[in-house]
């Protein structure tokens, strides 16, 4: 243990404690801004700036670690006037314009200017001089650099996390900022549109494109009938947005404001992560036949899943040799669209070109995949908005609901019905879980053996997991699959699935079934996601997401009647002629470089 | 305080001959012990921190690892430096058989030299040179092999982490300290980054020993060292003077007759006006320089050399850290409005305290020495800013 | 293969495919290329296994490489204080003349660029400039002529 003082208070940490989490311990606060706690160490705003005493130089909290005896002022004049001079530099060289900001109000650059009172200017404004462009290219994610206070947690981001380097720091000193490969649009480059880089950009230099208007537009329209999907990580974390504390769950009050803000229907792709459970349950099942019994080369296993379109796009750039292993299986948001404009259409009698369809998604890859030209197979476009969970709950905001008030409200029926298998969808692990829970029973006839159907070894927050069930005492029809022992991986953060398709491409792994998110503990923190996020946080919405599938009466997706009802009415069977002009897709070897 | 006439010491570029000897003798001799005689010659870095030599050289030998690393800083970009080129130039064995000495010491098998762009005319000399002295180390059992990286025009990467970051094929961003890298240095191996005057130091100290070079100098500052020296000088060129001197001395004797300032220690170090000279020691104990002496006379507006100095640093400003990347070029658009009066002269104390902030909160010595120039140009010389 | 692809592949059998091995390889392009392409970053970056916007970013770090097209010849005149007392200017006007061209610019036939350069380490010798790896000091603006037709007629 270190022995030291923080502000005259005396306090023992342990060896390797920096001063910043020193102070925490004792409720103090240091301000940050290129801190983070899911990145590595940067150090370089220098707004958490403390003093020791009997030091000449200020110490970078967040990057020094404690030393025995060391005494730490962390609001002494010298700290004050220098943090205040730097928080300047910072408003200097930034576009400050709040009131037209779509960050205004959630804004850790904002907050701090407010908390130091930053009114007078000193400094020249440095953005005349910059002819910052702002690049819109990208459906999901907007990058204006006129925001950006070079803190580099987007560029850490999208290398540590996502193992993807779309963002650079280039040139040097006057000229320093963040850069895709030679200043290209973001369109053009590798980004996967995952946005770990919004959910950790200080300020507004990064969002998601949003769509709040062209919603609002659909909604105003009389001729129309505008129907909303809601993903299952939504649920657990919309309430952080609206005066909820983190990890409540909020599936009802949802629903209700979103009748309140006038969708037409109000649906949940849950629905369609169920139907996704049952068709790539039946892919995956389907595929172990072909290699086990028919021997056949051309099958490749392991076979991996395919409900992330960060991930997605991943794997184009990637590994477009390995996309053969992707499940054909489409998002259940793309499933959902693609039914909303057919069968649900049909059912309610409305004629497809008058239904938008929109999505509200803990994602901003989602706003990619929804434009992807493979994605109109009912004819039009099958999802025509995407919006995140952070937009919705502006959407809420605007429309004057008390949020916290509501009464809690069910979806719709058709299409509206789910099962605890789809709400785990939102958490890493979840479609892994989901899909035994249902592939197990078809197989064997009985449950999975786990206590009360939770298969703990595939939760988790570890970035790579593994497991293996043994499958013993088959129905008949799948005797091929007696004594089987599955194999299967779990990956979330796309820097880890990176390291696990590595080990399927060089063949040293030898897997059945992997579950791949492209967002650190999968949708539940997803790029869409209310800001902050933390660790912390996404355990919180885990669990949540858990309790909710404990809460739910069906906790399988084969149980779910409307899957059912689907399959007898209007798809045939999983993986039938319908299924696959509907449900499944393809996908396209994009460069890498 | 102790000052010293100004004596010329020619030491540094004796005729070469008697290195691989001086270094045989010291393979068979106690590493500890070498050390000790290091650390007791009071030799401090050459390439402007000033830390001391036998200091980081034993913490290196202390720190435990497989493999260890000692570089040779010449990427001298220090505006008015040409010192260390001149050391390569004419006695480049000295320094590689200073690295090969440490590597020795501290258990280093592998050395770098890291030359700036700017100098790579003087690669194929050096490769040479290296690959002679290679042979020659195998020949007397030294395991120590040298190797040549340059750097690509940027000055911060003198800066001895930034200079790691460059060699491990990274941008040229300094690191947080600690760890240091005598600890974790090039691929997080325990490393000695020294300057190419300072390697040619400790052989000098293995030749003459150190109570012999510590008649040279002041307590605080032993020894001799290279001067660049160039302006409004009557001699210009490099000059191997005993530290501990007074300005006032060295400017009778450089100076033109007509000197009003001298910047001491490049654009990073600071400006002394006529009135202080004769108070101004050169040395630790006065004002440190990595070698550069630029010298002007009255002619000379001081505007044009502070806007120079800021022009250089908003430039090679990494642009990592927000005092130094936002303040340089606060301060340089600053001293330009107040000169086109868009301002008012009293904005220059803002930029004074500014320069305060920077000095004390950047992350790296570019950063914290750009107030060097600034304050002591706008102290002596406010009006020149001004009108 | 293109011949980008095949000289890259090169480079990187020599240098090695670690990131230590990123600058030696960046160097020797600009050696023999004098600027880096954007194909050339590609090819980098699929050798070394990075990707090509972290090639980018390190390499747009450094001035001496340059990822915008310049000429076979770069000019880079110290414009550090005391080259810029010794006359600087003078020389600076005396290339632009001779080559019609401005700080920043490349001659239409790819021949020569010119950029300014901070302290090149002559300054008891200024004014200076460097010619690719050349190093040219005690300027005089009938001496710099001299030397661009030099090596013009190269
Ligand atoms: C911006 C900056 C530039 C530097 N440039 C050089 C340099 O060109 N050569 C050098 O030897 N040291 C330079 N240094 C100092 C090095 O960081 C380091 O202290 C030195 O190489 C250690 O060697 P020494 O102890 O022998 O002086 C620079 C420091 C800073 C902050
Ligand atoms: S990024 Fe933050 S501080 Fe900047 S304009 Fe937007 S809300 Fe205001
Ligand atoms: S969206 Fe994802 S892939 Fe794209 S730049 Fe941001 S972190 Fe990187
Ligand atoms: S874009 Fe955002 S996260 Fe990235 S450096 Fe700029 S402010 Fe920081
Ligand atoms: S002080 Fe300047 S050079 Fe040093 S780290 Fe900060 S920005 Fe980079
Ligand atoms: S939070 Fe510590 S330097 Fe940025």
């Amino acid at each position: 243990m270190i022995n030291l003082t923080i502000n005259n208070i005396p306090l023992s940490v342990e060896e390797g404690t920096t001063v910043l989490d020193a102070a925490r311990q004792l409720n103090l606060r240091i301000p940050t801004l290129c801190y983070h706690e899911d990145l590595c160490i940067a150090g370089n705003c220098r707004v958490c700036v403390v003093e020791q005493v009997g030091m000449r130089n200020l110490l970078a909290s967040c990057a020094t670690p404690v030393r025995e005896n060391m005494q730490i002022l962390t609001n002494s004049m010298k700290v004050r006037q220098a943090r205040k001079n730097i928080i300047e530099l910072l408003l200097s060289e930034h576009n400050s314009d709040c009131t037209k900001c779509y960050k205004n109000g959630n804004c850790e650059l904002q907050t701090m200017a407010n908390e130091y009172r930053t009114g007078n200017h000193i400094y020249t404004d440095l953005i005349p001089l910059k002819h910052n462009k702002v690049d819109v290219s990208s459906p999901s994610i907007m990058k204006d650099d006129s925001k950006c206070i070079r803190c580099q947690r987007c560029v850490r981001t999208c290398a540590e996390l996502q193992g993807v380097n779309a963002l650079a720091v280039a040139h040097k000193g006057h000229e320093m900022k963040i850069s895709s490969f030679y200043d290209k649009p973001m369109h053009e480059v590798v980004c996967t549109n995952c946005g770990q880089c919004i959910n950790r950009c200080p300020t507004g230099a990064l969002v998601e494109r949003n769509y709040i208007e062209e919603v609002w537009n659909a909604i105003y329209d009389p001729t129309k009938h505008v129907a909303v999907q809601t993903a299952p990580a939504v649920r657990v974390a919309l309430g952080e947005e609206l005066g909820f504390e983190v990890g409540e769950r909020v599936t009802g009050k949802m629903v209700a404001a979103l009748r309140r803000l006038g969708f037409n229907s109000v649906l949940d792709t849950d629905f369609t992560a169920d139907l996704t459970i049952m068709e790539e349950g039946t892919e995956l099942l389907t595929r172990l036949k072909k290699a086990l019994v028919d021997k056949d080369q051309s099958v490749t296993l392991p076979m991996t899943t395919s409900c992330s379109p960060g991930w997605i796009k991943f794997i184009e750039h990637t590994y477009p040799n390995l996309l053969p292993n992707v499940s054909t299986c489409k998002s259940p948001q793309q499933m959902f669209g693609a039914l909303v404009k057919t069968y649900y259409a049909q059912k309610k009698n409305i004629n497809p070109k008058d239904i938008v369809s929109v999505s509200i998604m803990p994602c901003t890859a989602k706003k990619f995949e929804a434009q992807r030209p493979e994605m109109r197979d009912s004819g039009y476009q099958d999802v025509d908005y995407v919006l995140t969970t952070r937009e919705l709950a502006i959407m809420i905001k605007q429309a004057g609901i008390e949020f916290l008030k509501l009464e809690d409200e069910k979806f719709d029926r058709f299409m509206g019905d789910s099962t605890g298998a789809a709400v785990i969808f939102g958490a890493t692990g979840g479609v892994m879980e989901a899909a035994l829970r249902t592939a197990y029973e078809l197989v064997t006839g009985r449950e999975v053996p786990f206590e009360n159907l939770n298969i703990t070894p595939v939760r988790g927050m570890e970035g790579v997991r593994e497991a293996s069930v043994t499958i013993a005492n088959v129905l008949p029809e799948w005797s091929f699959l007696e004594g089987v022992e599955l194999k299967c991986a779990i990956a979330h953060g796309l820097a880890n699935a990176h390291k696990l398709m590595a080990a399927v491409e060089s063949g040293d792994a030898n897997y059945h079934f992997i579950e791949v998110m492209a967002c650190p503990g999968g949708c539940l923190g997803g790029g869409g996601q209310p800001i902050p996020t933390s660790p912390e946080i996404r355990n919180k919405r885990a669990k949540a997401i858990y309790a909710e599938d404990e809460g739910l009466p069906m906790r399988k997706s084969h149980e779910n009647p409307e899957v059912t009802q689907i399959y007898e009415e209007f798809l045939g069977h999983p993986l039938g002629h319908k299924s696959h002009e509907l449900l499944h897709t393809h996908y396209r070897a994009r460069k890498r470089y | 305080m102790e000052t010293k006439q100004l004596s010329r010491v020619d030491l540094i570029f004796k005729p070469e001959g008697k290195e691989i000897e001086l270094l045989k003798k010291k393979l068979n001799e106690d590493g500890d012990d070498f050390i000790l005689e290091l650390i007791d010659s009071g030799l401090k870095g050459r390439g402007g921190a000033g830390f001391l030599t036998g200091l980081k050289w034993k913490l290196a030998r202390e720190a435990k690892a497989d493999q260890k690393y000692v570089i040779c800083n010449a990427d001298e970009g220090e505006p008015g430096t040409f010192k260390d080129r001149e050391i390569l130039e004419r006695v480049p064995r000295k320094v590689f058989t200073g690295m090969a000495l440490c590597g020795h010491i501290v258990g280093a098998t592998k050395g770098y030299i890291y030359l700036r762009a700017e100098y790579k005319y003087l690669a194929p000399k050096l490769k040479k040179c290296m690959a002679d002295l290679n042979d020659e180390f195998k020949k007397i059992g030294l395991e120590f092999t040298l190797d040549i990286r340059y750097g690509s025009g940027a000055y911060v990467c003198g800066e001895e982490t930034a200079l790691i970051e460059s060699m491990e094929g990274k941008r040229g961003e300094p690191r947080n300290k600690p760890p240091f890298p005598v600890t974790e240095g090039y691929l997080n191996k325990p490393t000695v980054v020294n300057n190419v005057e300072t390697f040619v130091n400790t052989m000098i100290i293995s030749e003459i020993g150190f109570k012999e070079y510590k008649k040279l100098g002041t307590d605080h500052s032993r020894g001799m060292k290279l001067f660049s020296i160039s302006g409004d000088a009557v001699k210009e060129g490099i000059f191997e003077l005993e530290l501990g001197m007074s300005l006032a001395d060295f400017v009778e004797e450089f100076g033109d007759g007509d000197t009003k300032a001298v910047q001491v220690g490049g654009a990073s170090g600071f400006c002394v006006p006529r009135k202080k000279f004769k108070e101004t020691i050169i040395g630790f104990e006065g004002i440190p320089t990595g070698g550069s002496m630029k010298i002007f006379n009255s002619s000379r507006s001081m505007y044009n050399v502070l806007h120079n100095y800021l022009d250089f640093f908003q430039e090679e400003s990494c642009g990592q850290c927000t005092p130094c990347r936002v303040g340089c070029q606060q301060l340089l658009l600053g001293i330009e409005a107040v000169k086109r009066r868009e301002r008012p002269s009293s904005y220059l104390d803002e930029l004074m305290k500014l320069a305060d902030t920077m000095k004390i909160s950047a992350k790296c010595g570019l950063g914290q020495s750009v107030g060097n120039a600034f304050v002591s140009i706008i102290e002596n010389f406010r009006e020149e800013i001004v009108y | 293969m293109s011949n980008t692809e095949n000289f890259v592949k090169e480079l990187a059998d020599k240098h090695g495919r670690k990131r230590e091995s990123l600058m030696p390889i960046l160097q020797e392009v600009i050696d023999a290329r004098r600027y880096l392409s954007d194909e050339t970053v590609v090819n980098i970056a699929r050798e070394l296994d990075m990707s090509a916007a972290d090639v980018y970013g390190t390499a747009s770090f450094y001035s001496f490489i340059e990822t915008k097209e310049v000429g076979q010849y770069s000019i880079r005149l110290c414009k550090t204080i005391v080259c810029d007392m010794k006359g600087k200017e003078a020389i600076l006007n005396a290339i632009e003349e001779t080559l019609k061209i401005k700080i920043g610019q490349t001659t239409p036939d790819r021949k020569f660029s010119l950029s300014t350069t901070n302290c090149l380490g002559w300054c008891h010798k200024g004014p200076a400039m460097l010619i690719n790896d050349e190093v040219f000091t005690e300027l005089t603006p009938g001496k710099v002529i001299e030397i661009l037709e030099n090596y013009m007629n190269r």
